[in-house]
């Protein structure tokens, strides 16, 4: 981790814009309004890669509201909405 | 004495190339079913290894835990753990990786460990890990795992001969007491210790790619472009229409006389009487009808699979799912919709890549919305006979405009019904989640693909040859008894049941517009759309049925009224005209209920539009 990770603001990837770039810092379900559980919601963000430590960057947005982001997370591609990415705080 | 069948079964993360591992294996030796009781598609093949094993292998669907979230998940799960019912416990599980992206998979093999069965790991498509300058240790892997690992290309030929080696070494010594089953749901810390374990394990034994895959990059730098990608989704979508309309049309002509020939054999090779009335129009005619949208049929799954095997349908579904969502469909329903302009028969079966059960069971419902190829024979029959070919504001031909508006009802109805579900009858329901893996963009490998095709082919065949075969039975039945009396002058179908019910049901198409002649036309209808064309066509008493297409027009545009014409247009944009869509609700529904309510709802529909229509017409001075 890089000197610049340690002092940026935490903050969830579903506010992240086009290129940003940043390492997970942890998940917190309960801050998005996912139509899933806490708990699902958690399970399946750790299934797709989104591990505390990976490295995220916002490749592509949608058109309409700028949703769904693709992020890579590590060496694979995972496009999710933001609603959900609001569950994973990044720096 | 002769070995018993080793079962195997295949278990990996969606795009782990499982599929193409299991065609490489077992080649065309496929037989695709359901899993009784719920419509996950069960695809077992069968081989011999190189010591003369003969072997039978499932494909699981793709998972990437055990937790079972979806049906398809389920049955992996269960499979794997010997619950699901009336299937044989896998002597062998073969856990596959794409060697490319190993973390989602070890994550998936240490959880599977778990339940004990004997395991080997499979890391496939490894020619192109290579390439990328991946290198794995593979001795210290499975050291590591505690699990045989062996590398496999499952598109090149003899790239699983390593695979098959191992398999017949594992199965000689295959224990025959069961192996303890310690498996239980993870906890989120457990799955979470899980995976920190599979990074471990992958940064000691795997060292990761020094140049990432450029091409993958550079592709979706212009697909997935906010509006670039929309415009490049809109052109396949066009090439795609352009070949199932245009490319498909020779074919079906040939095989339409084809068909046409072997009936005229028969007519004239047998006896005037039943059994060449039998033959004729009920088999040849009636199975014909259907088996003609075979080439349709192929170039659709051509293109789906092509596309999906290369990566792209992972992309459609992320450039369209805010788009639909607008309606309340999830983004993965754009390509069943879009495989119903073909037929809604292969539409509805493509919905089975929508893992919540609601958002497909709202793509089921209203993918018969969307206007099918079987309705073009009937929409163009009618516009060439009552709208006259002349230009509108200069430039637009006012027939074009209609066949359009048609097009354009179907697709705006569909969303506004897919609204409508979501509103009052799913109302609790927030939406799903979309989280999708985009995988590596890969050369689709014609192969795969071949056989891919060939088995949906094959399916829709014998859905030809059973299910739509002895609807034409029972309609050919209708339309042919009671025989007329001996020297009757009207057209035998007069005093056939299926004109007593067609007056039966006058009445009460009466409001719309229709006479008893289209009431009868309606019923072979429901055997396929256009068959109603070619049924107008015997009641009206005219030789020569689909061939005679302009004729029957002009007897049309004497004996209806505008205002029909135009009710009949409306009545089949909804009407639930179409016995084997309504069949296949009911198949991968599972429920008689589903189907009731599509019936229903479209039904009501038809009627309101066509009564709307026609008296609105009417009403113009067009009755």
């Amino acid at each position: 981790m890089t000197d610049t990770h340690d002092t940026r603001r935490e903050m969830p990837l579903g506010l992240a814009q086009r290129g940003y770039t940043g390492v997970i810092q942890h998940l917190s379900a309960k801050d998005a309004s996912s139509a899933l559980s806490d708990i699902e919601l958690e399970s399946r963000l750790i299934e797709l890669g989104f591990v505390e430590g990976a490295r995220v960057e916002v490749l592509h947005e949608g058109l309409v509201g700028r949703d769904p982001i693709a992020v890579r997370v590590d060496n694979i591609t995972i496009a999710v909405r933001r609603r959900e990415a609001m569950a994973i705080i990044v720096a | 004495m002769e070995l018993p069948l080793l079962h195997l079964a295949l278990v990996g993360t969606p795009n782990s190339g499982k599929t193409s591992l299991f065609n490489a294996l077992t080649g065309s030796r496929q037989k695709v079913a359901n899993y009784p009781g719920v419509t996950v598609e069960r695809k077992e093949g069968f081989f011999v290894t190189p010591l003369g094993r003969q072997v039978s292998v499932v494909d699981l669907p793709g998972t990437y835990s055990l937790r079972g979230r979806s049906p398809d998940e389920e049955i992996t799960r269960d499979f794997v753990l010997g619950k699901a019912s009336g299937e044989t416990v896998p002597d062998l599980v073969l856990c596959v990786a794409d060697a490319t992206n190993l973390r989602l998979t070890i994550r998936l093999l240490l959880e599977l460990k778990r339940t004990g069965r004997p395991m080997i790991l499979v890391l496939n498509m490894f020619d192109i890990a290579n390439r990328r300058g991946i290198s794995v240790d593979v001795e210290r892997l499975a050291k590591e795992l505690g699990v045989p690992v062996v590398t496999s290309i499952a598109v090149r030929k003899g790239g699983t001969a390593d695979l098959l080696a191992l398999t017949d070494e594992i199965s000689a010594k295959l224990a025959t007491e069961p192996a303890e089953n310690n498996w239980r749901a993870l906890s989120v810390a457990e799955l979470r210790a899980t995976q920190r374990e599979a990074d471990r394990i992958i940064s000691d034994c795997v060292s990761l790619p020094s140049r990432p895959d450029t091409w993958t990059a550079r592709i979706d730098a212009i697909v997935l472009h906010p509006v670039g990608g929309l415009i490049v989704l809109a052109l396949i979508l066009f090439v795609m229409f352009q070949a199932v309309f245009a490319w498909a049309q020779p074919l079906m002509e040939l095989l339409q006389s084809g068909f046409d020939a072997l009936g005229d054999v028969v007519h004239a090779t047998l006896p005037e009487g039943l059994v060449q009335s039998f033959l004729q129009n009920g088999v040849i005619s009636g199975v014909g009808s259907v088996i003609v949208f075979l080439p349709q049929i192929i170039i659709i799954f051509l293109f789906i699979l092509l596309l999906e095997d290369f990566g792209y349908m992972a992309r459609a579904a992320f450039l369209m799912d805010r788009i639909m969502g607008g309606a309340g469909l999830h983004g993965r329903a754009f390509i069943p919709l879009l495989s119903s302009f073909a037929c809604a028969i292969p539409g509805i079966m493509a919905t089975r890549v929508i893992d919540n059960k609601r958002d497909r069971l709202t793509t089921i419902l209203i993918a018969p919305l969307m206007t099918c190829s079987a309705r073009i024979p009937v929409y163009t029959l009618i516009i060439s006979a009552f709208i006259p070919a002349k230009d509108v504001w200069g430039f637009i031909n006012l027939q074009g405009l209609v066949m359009f508006g048609l097009y354009a009802a179907g697709i705006t109805s569909a969303l506004v019904v897919s609204f409508l579900i979501k509103f009052f009858m799913l109302r609790d329901y927030a939406p799903a989640p979309f989280m999708l893996e985009l995988p590596d963009y890969k050369m689709p490998r014609l192969k795969s693909i071949a056989i891919g095709v060939y088995t949906r082919a094959k399916m829709f065949l014998h859905r030809a040859g059973t299910t739509i075969f002895s609807m034409m039975v029972l309609i050919w039945f209708l339309a042919s008894f009671p025989q007329p009396p001996a020297g009757a002058t009207e057209p035998a179908i007069d005093f056939s049941l299926a004109a007593i019910i067609g007056k039966a049901l006058e009445p009460l198409l009466a409001p719309v517009g229709f006479n008893w002649q289209i009431a009868v036309a309606l019923i072979p209808g429901m055997a396929a759309r256009e068959v109603a064309v070619a049924a107008l066509g015997t009641v009206y008493a005219i030789e020569g049925g689909k061939e005679a297409a302009e004729q029957i027009g002009q007897v049309l545009a004497t004996k209806w009224s505008l205002a029909t014409a135009l009710s009949m247009l409306a009545w089949y944009i909804f009407a639930p005209q179409c016995a084997s869509t309504l069949a296949v609700i009911r198949r991968e529904t599972g429920s008689w209920g589903w189907m009731a309510a599509t019936f229903a709802y479209m039904l009501v529909l038809a009627y309101a539009a066509s009564l709307v229509t026609y008296n609105v017409a009417v009403a113009l001075g067009a009755g």
